[in-house]
């Protein structure tokens, strides 16, 4: 287990899903099957016409970087002792344009450009939840 | 449908304090009802409807039984720094309706006292979305920076320019006899200050500050006996922007939605606008909220602001009073952007006064840019 001392999600009937697939390293997103909206975060009913005919589908785990800053001062505990780190959003594959917020890790905080191909990644930081990342795309 | 000059502000009070370890946030907001009242010519007896915001659990209870009154009408909608425009708002329609005469607003805080890091503490609470914002370490500053680097990305805007916002505010703020920060700075100290969350430096920040303050807004009728001329709340705008189930492009805010509203309501345009009070959380917060007003295009904003145009003497004289980066920011500024566009249409803001100041729009954006934010546009004129 990764050393883990930031917040942790809480887990609710809405979310289960979502953090039980990053467990298994999956990343899966809600696809509306009335109206056929893609979007994040999770939730019951679609946000675009409030159906429950909603299906989990999973990911490519590849994006871009839509925006991102690099954050040099953060007061809360598990962040202003990992100083600088990155925040941003990430354009997900296959999913008609929706980001997610995220860390970009794995790479120089000034190197993240807008637009830049990541993938994702996950950190284990408990029995029960892994934490979505990004990381640069590898040439492979 | 127009607000047909309703209801209108009639007493104001900025709190003079910056810096208070010796009073509490009930107090300082206590203290500005006092004034506030008083500059109306009316006493704690007259209030029949309170709104508040700023105040954790029964806000209006809590800080009702404060100040010992049993309004008719109480208020505490809460969608950040901008909510008391949003009780300003909802304060016309209590009027409007016959549910209440005059209306109190208060505010009172003592973050810098206290050591509160309202920028950078990281949101904080359990509510559903922030689930998966937490874990990311989303920071209120981090949170308007993502918006500025897109803002960069897509339309070629500089440090520069986004610097220069913060140093004409604080030429207003030399002033104003009670801004926390009266010494002149030029771009190059803004862009030689450190970068808090890139690309937004110190001096693009809103400061932390106590204070607080208090504004009184009663009926047509009852606002021709106040102390004061009246300040005519002529139109108003209120939304919440998020993230929009991942489909937002984080360019637009809700002042586009709002502003359209305001300015039908007031049955004015951009041109009549004489000065303008906006919610200066980040030098980025002003200059995306001036191009979501439609006082200039969409990425045209970096050019807008410059060559002095957000100047006193320039086209459009804004944050007169020094604004959030170098008067005061206490947490929430929003009823600040009130009192100071009020003084203004009333002429008493002496060496910092804009001539002849008939219209002014004030605009508070609150919360997070990056994920929720809410925003109220009010359009204020005189007789």
């Amino acid at each position: 287990m990764a050393e883990w001392n930031k917040p942790l999600p809480q887990m609710d009937p809405e979310s289960k899903p979502f953090w039980e697939a990053c467990r298994r390293h999956e990343l899966y997103l809600q696809q509306c099957q009335a109206c056929g909206t893609h979007y994040y975060y999770p939730r019951q009913t679609c946000p675009a016409c409030l159906s429950s005919d909603v299906r989990w589908v999973k990911l490519s785990g590849r994006g871009q970087v839509y925006t991102f800053t690099v954050t040099y001062q953060h007061a809360g505990a598990g962040f202003r002792d990992h100083l600088p780190f990155v925040l941003g959003y990430v354009e997900l594959e296959g999913t008609n344009g929706v980001k997610m917020l995220t860390n970009i890790v794995d790479c120089e905080p000034q190197s993240v450009t807008i637009g830049m191909p990541v993938q994702v990644t996950f950190v284990d930081v408990n029995e029960e939840i892994a934490i979505p990342l990004f990381k640069p795309m590898s040439d492979e | 449908m127009q607000f047909s000059r309703q209801a209108a502000i009639v007493g104001v009070h900025e709190h003079e304090t910056r810096w208070a370890p010796d009073k509490t946030a009930f107090q300082i907001a206590t203290e500005s009802a006092r004034a506030a009242l008083a500059d109306a010519g009316l006493t704690s007896n007259d209030v029949d409807g309170y709104f508040t915001a700023g105040v954790d659990g029964m806000a209006p209870a809590l800080m009702c039984d404060h100040l010992n009154i049993r309004p008719k009408v109480v208020d505490s909608t809460s969608i950040g720094g901008t909510s008391f425009l949003a009780h300003a708002a909802h304060a016309v329609s209590a009027i409007a309706t016959g549910r209440c005469e005059v209306a109190l607003i208060t505010y009172g805080s003592t973050a810098a006292s206290h050591s509160v890091a309202v920028g950078t503490r990281g949101r904080y609470g359990v509510e559903i979305p922030e689930q998966y914002e937490l874990p990311y370490g989303v920071t209120t500053v981090g949170a308007y920076a993502m918006c500025a680097q897109r803002h960069m990305y897509e339309f070629g805007t500089t440090s520069a320019q986004l610097a220069e916002i913060a140093v004409t505010f604080r030429r207003h703020a030399v002033l104003n006899p009670y801004a926390k920060y009266r010494e002149p700075i030029t771009v190059d100290d803004v862009l030689a200050s450190r970068v808090i969350s890139s690309p937004l430096h110190l001096l693009d920040c809103c400061i932390i500050s106590d204070g607080g303050g208090a504004v009184v807004v009663t009926s047509a009728a009852r606002a021709r006996d106040c102390a004061k001329p009246p300040v005519w709340i002529l139109g108003a705008g209120e939304t919440v922007f998020h993230p929009e189930a991942g489909k937002r492009d984080f360019l637009r805010m809700a002042a586009s939605q709002t502003a359209p509203i305001a300015f039908a309501q007031a049955g004015v345009t951009h041109d009549d606008i004489d000065m303008c009070m906006i919610y200066d959380s980040f030098s980025i917060t002003v200059m995306m909220t001036l191009e979501n007003l439609g006082f200039c295009k969409l990425g045209d904003g970096g050019a807008f602001v410059s060559g002095g145009r957000l100047a006193l003497g320039g086209a459009l004289p804004t944050n007169t009073d020094g604004g959030g980066m170098s008067s005061n920011h206490p947490g929430m500024r929003g009823i600040f952007l009130m009192i100071e566009a009020t003084k203004q249409l009333r002429g008493e803001c002496g060496e910092r006064q804009v001539p002849d100041c008939k219209l002014a729009l004030a605009h508070g954006t609150g919360g997070a840019l990056g994920t929720r934010h809410g925003g109220v546009t009010l359009i204020l004129g005189r007789d």
